[in-house]
């Protein structure tokens, strides 16, 4: 079994309307997969509902984690259980510092990993990790210490996505549209971050609109996602057609070809 | 004056509130306790009692006029549920003040021990004061502080040994008819601190007073007078904590402070009484030439609380700071919020409140800014922040501002927000629980104030405002 299985998900809105619309994949440990879709095709509702968004209501089929379904568990359970999701458009928290937040959420996640009692990491373990994180991310020195996602830039965003993805050391990370708004070097240090990642211990599902971030994340499997289904799946070659001959060809009706 | 059985029952305790412990063995060893009621013979037996000097038993007789004749505030939180005779408005717990913990009764001390305020001592303060019931029980300050002339006593202690210094003082701040809790204070008040910090001394650490309500229906009323003279610094931190019971207590303290040229003083508060207290305190203070005054006010505590500290800014190039929290939970109002008035010219103020509500409690800010004729280049800003955390909450902003003077510079903002969907989404699927989520959120709202506290103090607020989160959430 796969570590992440999802089983014929239908996800709808709370007004019933259907986004989702019977998706079934596997990513395994040691891999990368890309969704690729054009805008409005369901990708983003795919990644809150994997994470447990409460206005995406799954309305039919199974998320199963490691074995377990996780569709009924709030997204702190689902997150404690090795699912992490790289938003799109993280929020700020104000006067809440990324230091002070990535330690709230290791202790959050070692507590429940010992059955609820807490299990602080040692403040010394914890400034080492973060400072090789951030050295190996190049997320600067100074961000550490800002309030979360407050007035940062689109790229700082992202990087310290990616740096709460490499300090959580999820299982499964599932990045959403996190190439987009980024400039090429911040691109380069995003998929440096994912490659670094997945391994052994870690798949990934990068969720996109564009080839873009697939020049640097080798993808194993590539999903081609319009109207709430996957509708073509392939290598890494896959992408390349997607980029060559555009969603119609998929049989979007043509909302969606990206410049790259 | 026996009566143990209404604090041999102690009912409804909150599980998130950990000082909700009571030692009802005390009761009956009570050194001195005083019926229940108001009445010119308690006000008697009180002084007679402390044997205080003739001046002072007139002082608290004419308090209890001015008392009896003014009507309860017909505005602010409900009040209606303070039932005046059914107070114990003096309860004495020892017969003598410790100046070590060891010599204290083994039930009065094992509570102190539970609220780690001894560990506190020893690590971070430059001196304690302890009151349980109506009485400062515990007393003590670094020695090299008493070598500088720094004076750090109970206020009844104060009276007795400088009472020309309380004589000058008392009632000159907040004068005994103030108003109506002023006034109750005036005519009853036992326990408090008084504090003087002579010219050019700088009090590094802070000065800590802890206050204890231990019985039932028992009023305390402590009195606290502050004087830091010329070029000198104090900050005086108060911290309280009463048992849960099922019928309500009251707290009514005032405090005065002097804050003389060049000195500054910072008194911070975090108020976390039970929530069958009536928490209504009258604080103020006055800031001549040069000097500043700050109040850091946190009320998390209480069923009802009003209060709103207050600077008088007298002496040119004077400055004023309220920072307010006021965190109102289920069955709570918080009517908080602060005074300032700009007398002298230049003088300036800041007054930053944020107040979250929860559970269908209350909380919010009143304040008044006031700028005298002839305060000119005078500067104040005010800004007003509430975080509303479910539909059932409130909170309520009451900015006064009167302006006699044309040539000032204001500043006013206002918001009001709630958690967010996606906020607390965004935050659980780190891993966080909602209760934990919602918790660094509130946290992270007041900031800007606990950051501004001691360490010590910051960490204390962080998890108070945990407790309160906690248990109610999802």
């Amino acid at each position: 079994m796969a570590q992440l299985e999802i089983r014929n998900l239908h996800v709808a809105l709370e007004d019933g309307t259907e986004i989702v619309k019977g998706v079934d994949l596997k990513v395994d440990l040691g891999q990368k997969h890309a969704v690729m879709g054009p805008n409005g095709s369901g990708k983003s509702t795919l990644a809150y509902a994997l994470m447990g968004h409460p206005a995406y209501v799954v309305t039919d089929g199974q998320i199963l984690l490691d074995g377990e379904d996780i569709a009924e568990l709030g997204a702190d359970e689902r997150a404690q259980r090795g699912l992490f999701l790289a938003f799109q458009y993280p929020h700020a928290i104000p006067g809440v510092t990324v230091t002070s937040f990535l330690r709230s959420a290791i202790n959050a996640n070692r507590k429940a990993a010992s059955g609820g009692e807490d299990d602080p990491v040692p403040i010394p373990e914890f400034r080492t990790n973060l400072l090789a994180a951030m050295e190996e991310l190049k997320v600067p020195r100074e961000l550490a210490s800002r309030y979360l996602n407050d007035g940062f830039s689109g790229g700082e965003k992202k990087r310290v996505e990616i740096l709460q993805m490499a300090m959580l050391k999820p299982k499964i990370a599932v990045l959403d549209e996190t190439d987009s708004g980024l400039d090429i070097d911040a691109l380069r240090i995003v998929a440096n971050g994912v490659n670094k990642l997945v391994g052994p211990e870690t798949g990934a599902l990068v969720i996109t609109h564009y080839q873009r971030i697939l020049d640097y994340v080798t993808p194993d499997f590539v999903h081609v996602f319009v109207d709430g289904r996957i509708v073509a799946e392939g290598g890494p070659e896959l992408a390349h057609k997607l980029e060559a001959e555009g969603y119609e060809a998929f049989g979007s009706n043509g909302n969606g070809r990206g410049p790259s | 004056m026996s009566s143990t059985h209404e604090t041999d029952v102690v009912r409804g305790i909150r599980s998130d509130y950990k000082y909700g412990f009571s030692n009802p063995d005390d009761a009956k060893d009570y050194f001195f306790k005083s019926g229940r009621g108001i009445s010119h013979e308690v006000v008697e037996a009180i002084s007679e009692h402390k044997g205080e000097p003739e001046w002072m038993r007139q002082f608290r007789h004419k308090s209890l006029d001015y008392f009896l004749a003014r009507p309860m505030p017909s505005w602010g939180a409900d009040l209606s549920g303070i039932d005046f005779e059914n107070i114990y408005y003096y309860i004495r717990p020892t017969e003598k003040q410790a100046d070590s913990w060891e010599d204290l009764p083994p039930d009065i001390k094992d509570t102190w021990d539970k609220l780690g305020i001894p560990e506190a001592e020893k690590k971070y303060l430059a001196g304690v004061g302890a009151q349980y019931e109506s009485e400062v029980v515990y007393h003590k300050l670094q020695a090299d502080l008493e070598a500088k002339g720094v004076l750090f006593l109970d206020m009844d202690s104060g009276l007795r040994e400088h009472e020309d210094i309380v004589k000058q003082y008392m009632g000159t701040i907040i004068p005994q008819n103030d108003n109506k809790f002023a006034a109750l204070n005036s005519a009853v008040w036992s326990g408090g601190s008084f504090i003087y910090v002579p010219p050019g001394v700088r009090v590094e650490m802070p000065l800590q007073a802890y206050f204890r309500i231990n019985a039932e229906n028992m009023g305390q009323f402590e009195r606290t007078l502050i004087i830091v003279d010329e070029d000198a610094y104090v900050h005086y931190v108060e911290g309280c904590t009463a048992p849960i019971y099922s019928s309500d207590s009251l707290h009514s303290a005032v405090v005065e402070i002097v804050v003389k040229p060049r000195g500054r003083c910072r008194y911070t508060t975090i108020q976390n009484w039970s929530n069958n207290v009536y928490n209504l305190v009258t604080k103020r203070a006055v800031a001549y030439e040069d000097a500043t005054m700050e109040w850091v006010d946190g009320n998390l505590g209480s069923k009802v609380t009003m209060k709103y500290p207050a600077i008088w800014l007298m002496g040119e190039r004077a400055h004023g700071e309220v920072l307010s929290i006021a965190f109102g939970g289920k069955g709570q109002h918080q009517d908080a919020g602060g005074k300032v008035v700009h007398v002298a010219p230049r003088t300036s103020s800041v007054i930053t409140s944020k107040s979250i509500s929860k559970d269908g409690g209350r909380a919010g800010y009143r304040g008044l800014l006031q700028v005298a004729k002839g305060a000119v280049g005078s500067k104040s800003k005010v800004v007003c922040d509430a975080l509303i955390l479910d539909e059932e909450s409130r909170s309520d902003t009451y900015p006064y501002i009167q302006v006699d003077e044309s040539d000032v510079e204001l500043g006013h903002e206002a918001t009001v927000s709630k958690i967010g969907e996606e906020q607390l989404f965004y935050l659980m699927s780190r891993g966080l629980s909602e209760a934990e989520a919602s918790a660094m959120i509130v946290s992270g709202f007041v900031e800007p104030i606990t950051k501004e506290l001691p360490l010590e103090y910051a960490v204390e607020m962080n998890r108070l405002i945990q407790l309160q989160m906690e248990g109610s959430v999802g």
